[in-house]
């Protein structure tokens, strides 16, 4: 499933499917449209899709990627899904704070907690 | 006598690596290098981690809103510009697009309730939380934005 050029880390667990970045940056636009079919395409795949995205290897990300989280978002809630973030750098997380996506997406201090939380 | 420990031209008011004016073009190396330039000479004055992930942001932002608002409908391989000045005391950035420019207060507020969920629309917000002074041009196809370092750090 998941290309040899993939930009992402994609494994299951108990129903969730669980996303790491390979990237330290996540700001080419590129890159991040690529992010965004990648998770789009699991999106797809399920019928009633649970994510968690981690974060734990990032340091930047542009708006550009946050635009690309909320169609993430839209798209899980439109099939009635799930979306969790977890593992989110102090300065990375000022910026959903500042832009107040923290009101948007169900934010976790790390997986275990992120898991926990799916209905 | 004392001797400067490396030749400078004789023009130059400072060290050339705390400045530069550069043509950027739109893609990911051209990007990088300048934003390499800039975090190399906001190093050499010891700005703080929170400085430079705020001024890679800004930067960042700024050189994504001039190709994609800026030169929109313009050709693809034209550069913007891209000036920085970094003392002790400030770094000052400049980027400046080929476009018609637009009326900054024409951008929503992002952070509204309705808004929140559109995907697009939040550079120029982050610009203006993470630096101390923002300003376009009158046409508005010039921003020029400083970020002036904290009491601590």
């Amino acid at each position: 499933m998941a290309a040899a050029d993939s930009r992402l880390r994609v494994r299951r667990k108990d129903n969730v499917t669980q996303i790491e970045f390979v990237d330290r940056n996540i700001l080419d636009e590129a890159n991040i449209q690529l992010i965004g079919d990648e998770i789009g395409a699991l999106i797809d795949q399920d019928a009633s899709p649970r994510l968690l995205i981690s974060f734990a290897n990032v340091d930047h990300l542009s708006s550009a990627a946050l635009g690309t989280l909320i169609t993430i978002n839209n798209k899980i809630r439109g099939k009635g899904g799930q979306l969790r973030l977890a593992n989110i750098d102090p300065q990375i997380y000022e910026v959903f704070v500042i832009t107040r996506l923290n009101k948007l997406f169900q934010i976790h201090e790390n997986t275990d907690e992120a898991m926990k939380s799916f209905a | 006598m004392p001797t400067p420990s490396q030749p400078r031209p004789p023009h130059d008011p400072q060290d050339p690596l705390d400045a530069a004016s550069v043509q950027v073009f739109n893609e990911r190396t051209s990007i990088e290098a300048v934003h390499e330039a800039l975090i190399t000479a906001v190093d050499r004055h010891g700005y703080s981690k929170a400085s430079k992930f705020a001024v890679r942001l800004a930067l960042e932002e700024a050189i994504a809103n001039a190709f994609h608002h800026g030169h929109r409908g313009l050709a693809e391989n034209l550069p913007v510009t891209v000036a920085f000045r970094v003392t002790f005391d400030e770094i000052h950035i400049a980027v400046e697009d080929q476009g018609p420019g637009f009326d900054p207060r024409s951008v929503p507020d992002p952070t509204l309730d309705e808004n929140l969920e559109q995907p697009s629309g939040r550079g120029l917000m982050l610009i203006r939380a993470y630096m101390s002074d923002v300003s376009h041009s009158s046409r508005g196809n010039r921003l020029e934005m400083a970020y002036r370092r904290p009491a601590e750090g």
